[in-house]
């Protein structure tokens, strides 16, 4: 049972500038009894997200729709766990599988096999989780001998190929994503399809961020439009993609 | 009490990272092999440089001291292998979570993952380092003592000492971006502060009291290097380290648990 709250859930991102951070500026601060530091207590804060309320539940399928800089990536992150909310609670029940950066981790002097160790082990799997999966990872990566060879041998379109053949292995019960995954040539591409909608269908919630129409219509049951960080409209996808695009 | 309990945010981070302990253990030797990577010797080059580093300070103040090189020299090398570890654990630990600013930002992974990456591929390296003793032992003549297990003891202790520094390092340093060029200044100082290139009993009584007894670098270094000599630390060198962990730890503890939901944000 995977289980998302969200209470009035803010993130405040304090922008320090290069005083705020030098820890000698902070203690003349002390030092001069606060004089200085009229201009700095006025601690710029830029406010991501802004009293969010709403829950998820087990058959969900959320697209988060939103113009650059609406907050989609930050509430992906707090649903991560990467950030707590600065206030309002946040409660996440279920394993949690992010699929923001597929890249992330890989080593370009590693071989494509050590890479795979690594990149599962990011993601959470066993030694020998990624020992049993190994097989199907570089069978379906179409990899072949490429696999014992390091990375930076590798072509782009390989390297996108492997991280995917990676990222994809895991089911969590909650999947958080940015945009479709999609890579390689046309045979490849039919392949990731099939293997990115049996993912999104093993998993209990999604959570995809997207400025696609089709694809929030065809893949959610839901949409929310973030705007300055706040919910402009929670609704069903016809609903909300109709008022966002226009 | 809330500091130990599971209420604690950085008690549940830490147990949650020991648990990842494959996943620490990958990547720390990840970290090491990038150093193998089309060179033979790999890390080896650091440990050749550091061994001649410590014939040359060996010679110069094995003179100048008048020691007899057989004693001064497997003193110097120990000295210097630890402190190379030491300082590197403490630099590193400054840039603990902001030199894995990627992951902390994208996976829900425990912070201190990153901490004990940083120690065991310190660790790693130290096991290349220390080649270098057996080395000297050779040479000098010196036969290695049966005490010398009774290092293993005191270097875990040090390490348990070296992470709790690290980790609070860590937190202070996402903050404060200039914090670790203080830390390197202040591990200058420590680096002659403690008898690493000379040897205690060649310092004055009353000198003894605030550069060994209150250097608490001295009683870390002694629980490691004095069995390695031949020689059982003093009880006080043992109970000042366990107190040192016990205290620092408890502190760190709190600290982490105040300020860990704060750090993916100042990253």
């Amino acid at each position: 049972m995977a289980h998302i709250e969200f209470a009035d859930v803010c993130v405040d991102f304090p922008i320090y500038n290069a005083n705020g951070r030098s820890l000698k500026k902070r203690l003349m601060q002390v030092a001069t009894g606060g004089q200085l530091g009229a201009d700095q207590q006025g601690r710029v804060v830029v406010r991501a997200l802004d009293g969010l309320n709403f829950s998820l539940n087990n058959g969900d399928r959320v697209g988060l729709l939103g113009h650059n800089g609406a907050g989609k990536s930050t509430l992906l992150r707090v649903l991560a766990g990467v950030y707590e909310p600065s206030s309002g609670s946040a409660r996440i029940e279920g394993e949690i599988g992010s699929l923001i950066d597929i890249s992330l981790g890989i080593d370009a002097e590693a071989t494509g096999r050590e890479n795979i160790y690594l990149r599962g082990g990011l993601l959470g799997m066993t030694r020998a989780q990624i020992a049993d999966q190994i097989e199907a990872i570089t069978d379906f990566s179409e990899l072949g001998d490429f696999v014992d060879m390091p990375l930076r041998t590798y072509s782009t379109g390989m390297h996108l190929r492997l991280a995917f053949a990676v990222s994809t292995i895991v089911r969590p019960e909650i999947l958080l994503m940015d945009e479709w995954l999609s890579v390689g040539d046309e045979g490849f591409k039919l392949k990731a399809e099939a293997r990115m909608n049996e993912l999104v269908g093993a998993t209990k919630i999604l959570v995809i961020a997207s400025h696609s129409r089709e694809l929030i219509l065809n893949t959610c049951n839901r949409a929310i439009w973030l705007e300055h960080g706040k919910i402009r409209m929670d609704s069903d996808p016809q609903t909300v993609v109709a008022s966002y695009f226009g | 009490m809330i500091l130990f309990g599971h209420e604690n945010p950085a008690v549940a981070d830490i147990t949650a990272a020991c648990k990842r302990h494959q996943l620490v253990a990958m990547l720390g030797w990840q970290d090491v092999r990038q150093r193998y990577r089309r060179s033979a010797l790999g890390p080896f080059w650091l440990t050749i440089s550091m061994g001649i580093m410590i014939g040359t300070i060996g010679v110069v103040f094995g003179q100048i001291f008048e020691s007899p090189m057989t004693e001064f020299l497997p003193f110097l090398a120990a000295g210097m292998i630890l402190w190379t570890f030491v300082s590197s654990i403490l630099t590193e630990g400054c840039t603990g979570f902001i030199s894995a600013e990627g992951i902390i930002k994208q996976l829900p992974l425990p912070l201190f993952v990153h901490i004990l990456r940083m120690v065991w591929r310190n660790v790693l390296i130290l096991g290349h380092n220390i080649v270098i003793l057996p080395i000297v032992f050779l040479v000098m003549g010196k036969a290695p003592a049966l005490t010398a297990f009774l290092s293993l003891p005191g270097f875990v202790l040090v390490v348990i000492n070296l992470t709790w520094a690290a980790l609070i390092l860590a937190v202070l340093c996402a903050r404060y971006r200039d914090l670790p060029q203080i830390v390197n200044s202040a591990l200058q100082v420590a680096f002659y502060l403690t008898p690493i290139l000379w040897m205690p009993k060649l310092l004055p009584k009353r000198a003894g009291l605030y550069l060994l007894d209150l250097n608490p670098f001295y009683h870390l270094f002694e629980i490691f290097r004095a069995p390695l000599l031949g020689e059982i630390p003093t009880v006080s060198n043992w109970v000042i380290s366990i107190l040192l962990a016990v205290v620092g730890w408890a502190a760190a503890l709190a600290f982490y648990g105040m300020f860990k939901r704060r750090v993916a944000y100042w990253l």
